[in-house]
């Protein structure tokens, strides 16, 4: 949560960024320093983006997706399952849960890809106004990604913590 | 696509439409999958690579392999040329946007 928050923060800021010195009507040239800056950024962005996918999906769902075992009364501790429970609360997971965890990994690829096009074109994107409108709506397409991903994180959490714990329970048959 | 041999000094465009045709590729491969392993149990029990993650991690893992195979093949064959580059961006963003609408689970259950 921590990685896919930070990256929500930095994706606004990409995009001010990427609108005011590509798109815009400025005409001075970035300097060096400024290009450096930039593609690490988006660099940085890339990273946090695969950390807040590759944790989620390995770390965090597991837990969230863990089986309680036989006779269990109190589902507090099972999220998956205790949002289920209830009719009132399973929209949480039919509908949210399961567009979360695919939806959020829209926004690594779509990064990775504005990254490498700002490291290999720099102020030559400028040249190529196509490209540019392109990636930028990438870019935009990861801020939706992130924020859909971020927003349903934040209810689940809401609704039914996920605390994690030493043993997960297995869910049997591959059952989502 | 056509393509031409690049001429002028500036870089040429292809190795940025071959990133972004990859990216559309690979947002349109995740949705896919995701219904493909959604409705299909054998394909669910296939991309069952790590248990606790279940068909998520199959899924995933699927995609991050078709969009890194599609964009170094795009890139192999575009890296040093000019692309006519609107519809190599119009399809990306087709493939980007049923990427994404794919992943939604109300319209995933009409399939």
């Amino acid at each position: 949560m921590g990685f896919g928050a930070l990256y929500l923060m930095a994706c606004s800021g990409a995009l001010v960024e990427l609108y005011r010195r590509y798109c815009s009507q400025n005409t001075a040239q970035p300097t060096a320093r400024d290009e450096t800056f930039l593609r690490v950024y988006l660099a940085v962005m890339a990273v946090l983006a695969w950390l807040a996918v590759i944790t989620g999906s390995y770390i965090i769902y597991p837990w969230y997706r863990a089986k309680p075992p036989a006779g269990t009364t109190d589902l507090a501790a099972f999220p998956r399952y205790f949002l289920l429970s209830s009719p009132h609360t399973s929209a949480w997971h039919n509908m949210g849960m399961e567009w979360k965890e695919y939806i959020a990994w829209i926004a690594p690829i779509a990064i990775t890809m504005a990254a490498v096009v700002v490291l290999q074109y720099g102020r030559r994107l400028k040249d190529h106004p196509q490209l540019r409108n392109t990636v930028l709506c990438f870019v935009w397409a990861s801020l939706v990604a992130a924020g859909v991903a971020g927003f349903f994180g934040a209810m689940l959490n809401k609704n039914a913590p996920v605390e994690g714990g030493d043993t997960i329970h297995l869910v049997e048959g591959g059952t989502k | 696509m056509n393509t031409t041999a690049a001429t002028t000094t500036s870089l040429p465009n292809g190795r940025g439409a071959a990133a972004v045709l990859a990216a559309g590729i690979g947002s349109f491969a995740l949705g896919l999958f995701a219904v493909l392993a959604d409705k299909i149990p054998s394909i669910k029990n296939w991309t069952n690579f790590y248990n606790p993650t279940g068909p998520l991690s199959g899924v995933t893992t699927c995609t991050v392999f078709v969009w890194l195979a599609a964009w170094a093949i795009l890139q192999m064959r575009w890296r040093n040329r000019e692309v006519r580059f609107g519809p190599v961006g119009t399809v990306a963003l087709v493939l980007l946007a049923l990427g994404i609408l794919l992943t939604f689970p109300p319209l995933a259950d009409l399939f």
